[in-house]
């Protein structure tokens, strides 16, 4: 039923259209045998009028509809290098806006001034090597300021991670993330893909003693104000870690660890606060193509006030006294393994 | 002296047109089909091309309807989809996937490659210079071939149990290696990559062709201080696709080594689907240098002829010499060499060396220069023109707006420290779609209007044409202007829906806006696609220079037959932008016209060149 209602409806569709083409045509056969010495009709008045139209509608337009979309932006970055790469974003986007506008100013106008009259001639002006020195150099200026500055925050963003940063590991795996902490030895132990099975997801190397007291939770904490370097990999395809509120963006490559490091500065009660939303979260998603599961990478991130963080930190429990069964059926004897941690010490 | 030069010169043409019409019999498959004519070669292009977008809209539309309205039942699309929409009538995950994917493979490659510098290219070169004919028939009618069997593996590969590839049209392994990893990285992949390889085979033996020909085989007088800005455009382009499409080429094979003959170039330390892989040592960052290589110069494969396209449009319908003609011709080539070095502003957040994100960053916004120059360029051909608004001529001065509003969020995007944010945002997807996708489709279809007359003999409908320009030109900008504040909120591309977060759960109305106005800006392209089949066959007679334009083209019969000009090629004399000279009686001269025949409005330098001549001929 469907079907014949659609191949019916293309066919009465085509039918119009070719009246619609017969008609045109025969309307332009007849006007031209009036005006045949005419280059062009009516309708070059109306296009050369509707290009300004076009513009005053559609920056109205713009503007009307950023102020309404304003609302839906993410809030202001929360952490400390995502205010300096928004400014730059505000900054270049007010930048570009400007050419934007003046030159569509002279785009939509122009075809109105300057529309064909048969009594003018065209302006023969084939070039001005003022003009274009202009065009370059004023370009050439704003790009460099524009390189300078992107150079600067980006030198500061990617230079090496503090040595007193709060360390954590993420990886990206079909379709979640997965989060392991040094626990108190502050050193994440070693890990190898092809210790990988089911219960030990993340590869962890338990024969190297500082993996015994590593933890995995089910959320992000990080503390504020802190220096915060996350260690980046995937075991399978390429993730990428993205934490929008954070401006923080890095891929997860197999076989090749990456790393992002950055400072939160607000805690998610104090953004619950901020946005009147108590039931705000700070979320982890993957930005980089995997699979079906793409969409919905979700993971949740706390910031909590440094002692709030601490607290938390030392009531996980590592994942190898969790596991010890696991541990067991590896070969590796948790007692006598924390014993020989102890005596490092 | 020049006279027997001539002389010779009409002997030569002369034997040739003989040994055409004694020699030369055609039948319908080597006429229509295995054809050697340039001409020929170029509507097979054009069409291809117009079927790909048709295939490749199609699919935008139904992803689009996924994101507009996730809450829709899509059971309608059953019958065309088949096992691709669920039992509760959704769209499969992996097929989303699969669309973006082909959606973007076909509309870069097969629409904008193939179905515009295909096709403007053959037609234009040889017509624009003056040749009877590409430097190779033969090659070209090849070039033609190895496209047809691409397209018809890649369209293959749609209608497989497994679906097409889905893994982006960047393909980055290790999710293309790996059939565990997607169902389209099985037969799917496989095919996409034959078909891109025969693809490439294609692009090579026609930007062989180009070269050569332009080299080669232009007209006497027709020095490359005379070429019309189209020739120039296509001739970088070609250069760009000559150096280029090897290094993807490369890319492709080493993939095929690592999915079919257990190499491990892409790959390392991967556990996936229960086990960990043999293969170690490999780096999937290698894979996207490689391909980045290609890809972004083919950003300018696809933009360039489009640049060249509408330089010459709007010249001949603003009655004015193009302004700036070398330095359109220096930004062709800045830009043409620049892409060749900022390939790695794809790839800032990928983990390479921030150091090089550094180098990538400056050299990225150094592209913006050239660009610039182009924009002004073209605005001051408009001021003071006397300008006539044909169908052409409107899609190029949106080319001109979308390439402006484009072209400007690169500046935004190139810089790596705000890139961070943005990166495989919706933001990226309105910029690409607006400077390469639309600036570019922009100009296919201002080509199609503007030559439509001398590949038919026929004249397109201009209202249709006018009805179809601003339901386009709106359209355009309401699809893809939307996107930058969904980019701006941070909403990830290729994501099924944003359900899931509670970071992108707003503008649900906005999607579904953008959805709507996809629908009617792909439906506006059916008026296009009737006035140009309908106009093929019953369309106005077309005059012989109907938008009384300079260029050699227009010096040919109303349908050129094979070698393009029955007698001699005309020489030529003068640039291709003598448009209201002053003194001239009317407001062009063709680019064969002496200027001993226009003593009136020759600038004192040309008058100069002509006493000297004169002397030099006595």
């Amino acid at each position: 039923m469907t079907t014949v209602l659609i191949i019916s409806g293309s066919i009465l569709l085509l039918v119009i259209l070719g009246l619609v083409y017969r008609i045109l045509t025969l309307v332009s056969i007849a006007k031209n045998k009036n005006a045949s010495a005419e280059k062009t009709s009516f309708s070059n008045k109306v296009n050369a009028f509707l290009f300004p139209l076009l513009f005053v509608i559609g920056f109205i337009a713009i503007y009307w509809y950023s102020g309404i979309a304003k609302e839906d932006f993410l809030p202001e970055a929360a952490s400390v290098h995502g205010k300096s790469t928004d400014f730059l974003f505000w900054l270049s986007l007010g930048i570009v806006g400007f050419a934007f506008f003046i030159t569509h100013i002279l785009l939509f106008f122009f075809p109105y001034f300057y529309q064909y009259k048969k009594e003018n001639k065209a302006l023969y002006y084939p070039d001005n090597n003022t003009l274009e020195l202009v065009w370059t150099i004023v370009p050439a200026i704003v790009m460099a300021i524009l390189v300078v500055s992107g150079w600067f925050t980006w030198s500061e963003i990617t230079k090496p991670a503090p040595s007193d940063s709060v360390q954590l590991e993420i990886m990206g795996k079909q379709f979640n993330w997965q989060v392991r902490y040094p626990g108190k030895d502050k050193t994440l132990g070693k890990h190898h893909f092809t210790k990988i099975d089911a219960t030990n997801s993340m590869g962890v190397d338990f024969t190297d003693r500082a993996s015994l007291d590593d933890f995995m939770p089910r959320e992000i904490h990080i503390p504020k104000g802190k220096n915060v370097l996350l260690n980046i990999r995937s075991r399978d395809v390429l993730h990428s870690v993205f934490l929008p509120h954070f401006r923080v963006k890095m891929d997860a490559v197999p076989g090749m660890p990456t790393s992002f490091w950055f400072v939160p500065t607000k805690t998610t009660t104090e953004m619950r606060e901020e946005l009147g939303n108590p039931d705000f979260n700070y979320e982890l998603a993957c930005t980089e193509i995997c699979g079906s599961g793409h969409f919905a990478m979700r993971f949740i991130l706390v910031v909590d006030d440094p002692e709030e963080y601490e607290k938390w930190f030392n009531e996980q429990e590592p994942w190898a006294s969790k596991n010890k069964d696991y541990l067991t059926s590896i070969g590796i004897d948790i007692e006598s393994s924390k014993q020989l941690v102890a005596t490092d010490k | 002296m020049a006279s027997t030069a001539l002389e010779q010169d009409l002997t030569a043409s002369h034997d040739h047109d003989e040994h055409h019409d004694h020699e030369h019999v055609e039948n319908f498959f080597t006429k229509y089909v295995f054809s050697y004519d340039h001409k020929t070669i170029a509507k097979q292009f054009l069409l291809s091309g117009m079927f790909w977008a048709i295939i490749g809209g199609m699919l935008s539309l139904i992803f689009r309807l996924q994101l507009g309205f996730p809450d829709a039942n899509l059971e309608v699309l059953k019958p065309i989809l088949g096992d691709w929409i669920t039992a509760e009538g959704k769209l499969d995950t992996e097929f989303y996937l699969a669309a973006v994917t082909m959606h973007g493979t076909i509309m870069v490659f097969f629409v904008l490659t193939a179905g515009l510098s295909g096709t403007f290219s053959n037609f234009l070169i040889p017509l624009q210079i003056g040749a009877r004919d590409m430097a190779s028939g033969f090659m070209n009618m090849l070039s033609y071939w190895f496209f047809f069997i691409s397209g018809l593996i890649m369209f293959v590969s749609l209608f497989i149990e497994t679906g097409p590839a889905g893994g982006g049209w960047v393909i980055y392994p290790p999710l293309s290696a790996l059939p565990q990893a997607i169902s389209g990285s099985g037969l799917g992949m496989t095919l996409w990559l034959v078909s891109m390889a025969l693809f490439i085979v294609s692009s090579l033996l026609g930007g062989v062709n180009y070269i050569a020909t332009i080299i080669n085989m232009r007209t006497q007088g027709m020095s490359f201080a005379k070429l019309p800005l189209t020739i120039w455009a296509f001739f970088v382009t070609a250069i760009l696709g000559v150096l280029s499409f090897p290094v993807l080429f490369a890319a492709a094979l080493l993939l095929i080594f690592d999915r079919s003959f257990g190499t491990s170039f892409f790959l390392d330390e991967i556990y996936i689907a229960g086990e960990a892989l043999s293969n170690v040592g490999g780096s999937p960052i290698l894979f996207q240098h490689l391909f980045w290589f290609l890809g972004h110069p083919e950003v300018y494969i696809v933009l360039l002829p489009a640049l060249g396209i509408s330089s010459e449009i709007i010249a001949t319908n603003s009655r004015k010499p193009i302004f700036g003609y070398r330095a359109m011709i220096g930004s062709i080539l800045g830009i043409g060499f620049l892409s060749f070095i900022v390939w790695a502003h794809h790839m800032f957040v990928s983990g390479m060396n921030p150091f090089l994100g550094s180098i990538f960053m400056f050299l990225t916004l150094i592209i913006a220069v050239p660009s610039a120059i182009k924009a002004f360029n073209y605005i001051t051909t408009l001021w003071k023109g006397n300008i006539i608004f044909t169908p052409a001529m409107l899609f190029s001065i949106g080319l001109v707006s979308l390439f402006i509003s484009g072209g400007v969020t690169g500046i935004i995007l190139g810089n790596s420290a705000i890139d961070i944010q943005l990166h495989d945002t919706y933001f990226v997807v309105a910029h690409f779609h607006l400077v390469m996708g639309s600036a570019s489709f922009f100009g296919m279809m201002a080509g199609v209007y503007h030559w439509f007359p001398k590949m038919f003999g026929r004249m397109m409908n201009a209202k249709l044409g006018y009805i179809h320009f601003w339901l386009t030109f709106i359209g355009a900008y309401l699809v893809f202007f939307p996107m930058h504040y969904i980019g701006i909120a941070g909403f990830p591309r290729r994501y099924y829906s944003f359900t899931n977060f509670d970071a992108f759960s707003s503008y649900t109305d906005l999607n579904a806006f953008i959805s709507i106005a996809a629908i009617i800006t792909v439906g506006a392209q059916f008026i296009f696609l009737f006035n140009f089949l309908f106009s093929i066959f019953r369309g106005r007679y077309a005059p012989k220079n109907p938008w009384k334009s300079n260029t050699l083209e227009w010096t040919t019969p109303r349908l050129p037959g094979h070698g393009n000009w029955p007698g001699k090629i005309p020489s030529v004399y003068r640039w291709p932008y003598d448009y209201s000279k002053p003194g001239a009686e009317d407001d062009f001269i063709p680019q064969h016209i002496p200027l001993s025949e226009t003593k009136e409005s020759n600038l004192p330098g040309e008058n100069e060149m002509l006493k000297e001549l004169e002397k030099g001929a006595s």
